[in-house]
């Protein structure tokens, strides 16, 4: 029996690769530049024209090659060539397609057409999709449910090939947006600009009901709004003028897509064994994804055929002293594997950091004491017991807004009137959005002026910057107004000390949200008590995401939360979401107040199309005004990402634009491996002392077994 | 027997579709097709021609149970529910809503949950019922309350708090596992020993108290007397008789959770990174994904009838006296 005992340590030293007992990694990953990861949430998606969350694209920017990148360093975010020679030129036409000068006027121009051009010699990762037999014909385009037998993934195939990346693939790629089968976020956003793209979704359609077990090629099928030019030149036609297209050129939903691989895995079988694009992606950036196992771990590792790119020679100041610019030149990627691996949970996920088995990470709330300190001048520093471990910080201000939304339609907080203006006014003056960062974001946050947030084209910092509604400069630094003037407003409103004059009742003011539970109740308190300096009353009317969407899209509500991650680094991105015409009632917009206002989409109409000059920056600063006094949104806050890295990582900046960033880091893997050993030595003694505790154990129930049998 | 088997499987068809009558209605209480269409196609950009077509592509665009406008059977077999339930009684577990095989994705977490699961249940049993027979076996004596006390005071604190700390001592503090994580075949065997030790130490207290109590009521029978009398060890009246006489209350409480194991657990397997089918439902209620959650719902029920069928005939193995009929 005793054997039993001793089953567990003999299995446990004998899983021990030699190494550190605690290493959740094999053997063989020792002194290999590999950055270690983490995800919380498997993707969804991994198909270029589907994906859109970022989960999904943390995977998808490094393994496709869009048109066009942000530069990795400079700010603000600049978009450069990635898969191109250059930037993309634009030529202006009219309706009659005759061509117009580059300064026409955005009423002028009836379609813009943009012309791309693509770097030689960029080749697709090694896909069996390519793979060609003895004859060169391709090999695995007519499997059939006897070669598929033992085929659960990619890499069971044999063999594998590639070939190189033409103006037609990214050309089938946009075809694809419209593809009866695939769901894309943005079909029906590039439906209104690519020219004919709205008829092409009906004629794949038509296509496909009249062939429906056939491959549908969508080479077959000319798209007016995407055609290649050459082997290497393709062009793109929008409707009107339209200077936002160039970042969408930067997403994935522009990659290229080999009509191959496409082919490939719409032959029979392949679903079943969850072969499909949608998870094994087929792309020409600088990784590709080895090992996609979504509950335990994916890998990516370096494309063997990619070339061309090369770390950037120059960023913004401050980077060549913070040794961002000691590998500029070098050819990217400059690691050569990425492992991502599942921890859902902060604990383990934070403990493994610190242990050294994640080479950067987040904080969260329940960390951040042990990792960050602040000192007085409120400068935010890793502790010193993060700093005895080489830990560094780098801190920035996401391009993303968290807003609280007054409900347009609603007759109390709602509508145009002075009435509402000033009870709105005087509410944002009461919310106290300084101490929900302090208390509920550990500090990691700026209150938002607007909805613009810094390091996005039209956002002012300083006295320029403030909501003068809300906030006072005083002393170099903005100052929230006093409830006093808050009361005023409110009084002005209708509502002395919160009460109606009319009907003397308490003014009560009801918020739709999806927090629940005990995890929220702190800061729904919080709020209630912010309500409370104006003697209003706070009704949560908590509920589930389904009814809380259904309440939004049907006006239902009166005070929300909501939030928005920028999709590219223009003020149009923002300044949309209190666009008229996007409103979520009755059009099925963004703007999810329903705020309207007729001289704020005039200025938005005449903002959106113009390049970012001192012009632009004054309607934007018009709009703003616009925004501060009518008040549809209480403007919260942006959110500050901090991220430590170990002292072995090289090359990390925040971009907060860019997904594309793992090419450019660079891994020190020996002194990895040397920290690693320090610090996560197995501790022995508890081994031998319940050793022999468990010995004196037996050796005690023993002799009391005895005892009690000579007894009887 | 066979007949009653065969009776028992017949009996299990109803029950099968009441469980998937059920499920159906909560879940379409709670969500709408619209709801899981808008959960699968994200925040951003939704418009309700996107929705259209992803309910039309995954046949959500159907009456729920009846349809009116149907001539005949279509009436009944033209629904959301009956299309998505029928194939299930052939084991034909369909897609997920993100397109993903149902089957093959319970196929390749099954394995990590069992590498859990079974260690942990049969080193459970093997100490929980030997821990109770040594209690029994100092019946009374200070060494019986201590063991009771420590059943109690391990059975007063909670499961997560084993987990947590679990990881903080024998990770964290003294380096000896990894403290999440999981790798195939050898490799896997120093990520499931913490999992599995926290797994039998968080369920001793529980477990060995009700085995004690089960063995102190044999230890007053008769027959126990007659072994004493035979001048057997008290080891040996324990362990050969007291033991196979308390089998069919052990049993009833064993049998029918060991094909459960397959299920998994939510909570370990979400702290240790295993990539196994503990969380694969609860994820699925919250992206409203009816495949996934009707899969495994089904496949719960599937599993505990057979645990429970099991267990009527480990009865007939331990006591030679129950016949099935």
């Amino acid at each position: 029996m005793k054997w039993l005992f001793c089953l567990p340590l003999l299995l446990l030293l004998s899983a021990c690769d030699g190494g550190l007992w605690n290493n959740p990694y094999p053997a063989a990953d020792k002194g290999r530049p590999i950055y270690y990861s983490a995800f919380t949430e498997r993707p969804k998606h991994l198909d270029p024209a589907q994906a859109y969350s970022e989960n999904e694209y943390i995977f998808l920017a490094q393994i496709y090659q869009p048109p066009l990148q942000y530069h990795y360093l400079k700010r603000p975010y600049t978009l450069v060539p990635q898969a191109t020679s250059a930037m993309p030129v634009v030529h202006y036409l009219d309706k009659d397609n005759r061509p117009l000068p580059d300064d026409a006027p955005a009423g002028q121009v009836a379609f813009s057409v943009y012309e791309i051009h693509l770097r030689p010699n960029l080749r697709y990762q090694p896909h069996p999709a390519f793979a060609l037999d003895a004859q060169g014909k391709p090999e695995y385009q007519a499997l059939t449910a006897k070669d598929l037998r033992n085929i659960y993934a990619l890499n069971d195939f044999k063999h594998s090939g590639t070939r190189e990346v033409s103006a037609a693939d990214y050309v089938y790629q946009i075809k694809r947006l419209a593809h009866p089968d695939i769901h894309s976020p943005i079909a029906g956003l590039m439906a209104e600009y690519i020219v004919g793209l709205k008829d092409y979704a009906a004629m794949l359609q038509k296509a496909q009901k009249a062939h429906p077990a056939a491959f549908l090629n969508l080479h077959d099928y000319p798209l007016e709004g995407a055609q290649a030019v050459d082997e290497h030149t393709y062009r793109i036609k929008v409707y009107g003028k339209y200077p936002q297209f160039v970042y969408w050129l930067a997403m994935p939903f522009f990659a290229p897509m080999p009509v191959e691989a496409d082919r490939f895995y719409a032959q029979d079988g392949m679903r079943e064994k969850n072969l499909t694009l949608d998870w094994w992606p087929a792309g020409s950036g600088p990784y590709y994804l080895s090992e996609n196992n979504p509950n335990q771990r994916m890998v990516l590792t370096k494309n063997p055929n990619f070339s061309g790119e090369f770390y950037p020679a120059e960023g913004e100041a401050g980077d060549r002293e913070a040794g961002l610019l000691v590998d500029a030149g070098k050819p990217l990627p400059l690691i050569e594997q990425v492992v991502f691996s599942l921890d859902k949970e902060t604990i383990p996920y934070w403990n493994k950091f610190l242990q050294g088995y994640y080479d950067a990470s987040g904080i969260s709330s329940d960390s951040f004491d042990q990792a960050v300190q602040v000192n007085v001048g409120g400068e935010a520093n890793v502790t010193d017991e993060m700093n005895a471990q080489g830990i560094t910080l780098s801190t920035s201000v996401a391009t993303s807004t968290m807003y609280m939304g007054f409900n347009w339609l609603d007759p109390v907080v709602g509508g145009d009137s002075e009435r509402a203006r000033k009870l709105r006014r005087a509410i944002a003056i009461a919310i106290d959005f300084e101490e929900f960062i302090s208390i509920f974001a550990n500090g990691r946050g700026i209150a938002a002026q607007s909805p613009i947030p810094p390091g996005i084209f039209g956002y002012r910092d300083g006295e320029a910057g403030i909501n003068r509604y809300v906030y006072d400069w005083v002393n170099g630094a903005p100052k929230r107004k006093t409830i006093e003037e808050a009361r005023r407003f409110l009084a002005e409103a209708g509502y002395p000390n919160g009460l109606d004059e009319k009907t003397r009742q308490p003014l009560v003011i009801y918020l739709d949200t999806t927090a629940t539970g005990v995890g929220n109740k702190s800061r729904l308190d919080w709020l209630r008590k912010q309500f409370d300096k104006l003697n209003l009353q706070l009704v949560v009317r908590s509920t589930d995401y389904n009814r809380f969407q259904d309440k939004i899209r049907k006006g239902d509500t009166q005070l929300f939360y909501f939030g928005w991650n920028a999709d590219y680094p223009d003020p149009e991105n923002f300044l949309f979401l209190l666009h008229g015409a996007q409103a979520k009632v009755g059009k099925g917009g963004e703007n999810a107040a329903n705020y309207s206002n007729p001289e704020y989409d005039r200025l938005f109409e005449q903002m959106k199309n113009m390049p970012n000059n001192t012009a632009r920056q004054k309607i934007i600063d018009d709009m703003l005004e616009i925004l501060r006094r009518d008040s549809p949104w209480l403007w919260g806050h942006h959110p500050k990402d901090y991220v430590l890295r170990h002292s072995w990582l090289y090359n990390s900046k925040p971009n907060k634009m860019a997904n594309n960033n793992l090419k450019y880091l660079r891994i020190d893997a020996a002194q990895r491996d040397e920290l690693r050993k320090q610090w996560n030595q197995p501790v022995l003694w508890p081994l031998w002392l319940g050793g022999f505790a468990l010995a004196a154990f037996i050796w005690w129930f023993w002799r009391a077994l005895r005892q009690r049998e000579e007894a009887r | 027997m066979i007949a009653y088997l065969l009776r028992r499987i017949l009996y299990a068809i109803p029950i099968l579709i009441g469980v998937n009558l059920l499920t159906f209605a909560l879940f379409f209480v709670v969500n709408t097709p619209d709801d899981m269409a808008r959960m699968q196609l994200g925040i951003k950009r939704v418009t309700p021609e996107a929705i259209a077509k992803w309910k039309q592509q995954h046949g959500y665009d159907k009456p729920l149970l009846f349809d009116a406008r149907a001539e005949g059977a279509s009436k009944l077999t033209d629904t959301i529910f009956f299309e998505k339930s029928a194939s299930m009684f052939v084991f034909d577990f369909g897609y997920s809503d993100d397109g993903r095989n149902i089957a093959r994705e319970i196929q390749t977490r099954m394995m990590p949950s069992l590498a859990i699961a079974l260690p942990t249940f049969f080193v459970g049993l093997f100490i929980y019922i030997t821990f109770a027979l040594l209690m029994t076996l100092f019946r009374a004596t200070a060494l019986d309350i201590a063991g009771v006390a420590l059943c109690v005071l391990l059975m007063s604190v909670s499961g997560l708090f084993y987990i947590i700390g679990g990881q903080f001592v024998a990770s964290k503090l003294w380096h000896w596992v990894p403290i999440s994580g999981y790798a195939g075949g050898m490799d896997s065997i120093k990520f499931v020993v913490l999992p599995i030790l926290i797994g039998v130490i968080g369920s001793v207290g529980a477990s060995s108290r009700w085995y004690r109590t089960i063995f102190l009521e044999e230890i007053g029978k008769d027959y126990v007397r007659t072994a004493r009398a035979k001048g057997l060890s008290e080891l040996r009246v324990l362990f050969r008789h007291v033991l196979k006489n308390a089998m069919i209350p052990i049993l009833t409480g064993v049998v029918v959770v060991i094909p459960l194991l397959f299920m998994g657990s939510l909570l370990t397997e979400s702290f240790f990174g295993i990539p196994g089918l503990g969380s694969y439902t609860i994820d699925a209620i919250n992206a409203q994904d009816f495949g996934v959650v009707r899969a495994m719902v089904f496949l719960g029920s599937v599993l505990y009838i057979a645990g429970l069928i099991l267990t009527d005939i480990s009865y007939t193995i331990v006591d030679p006296r129950v016949r099935l009929q």
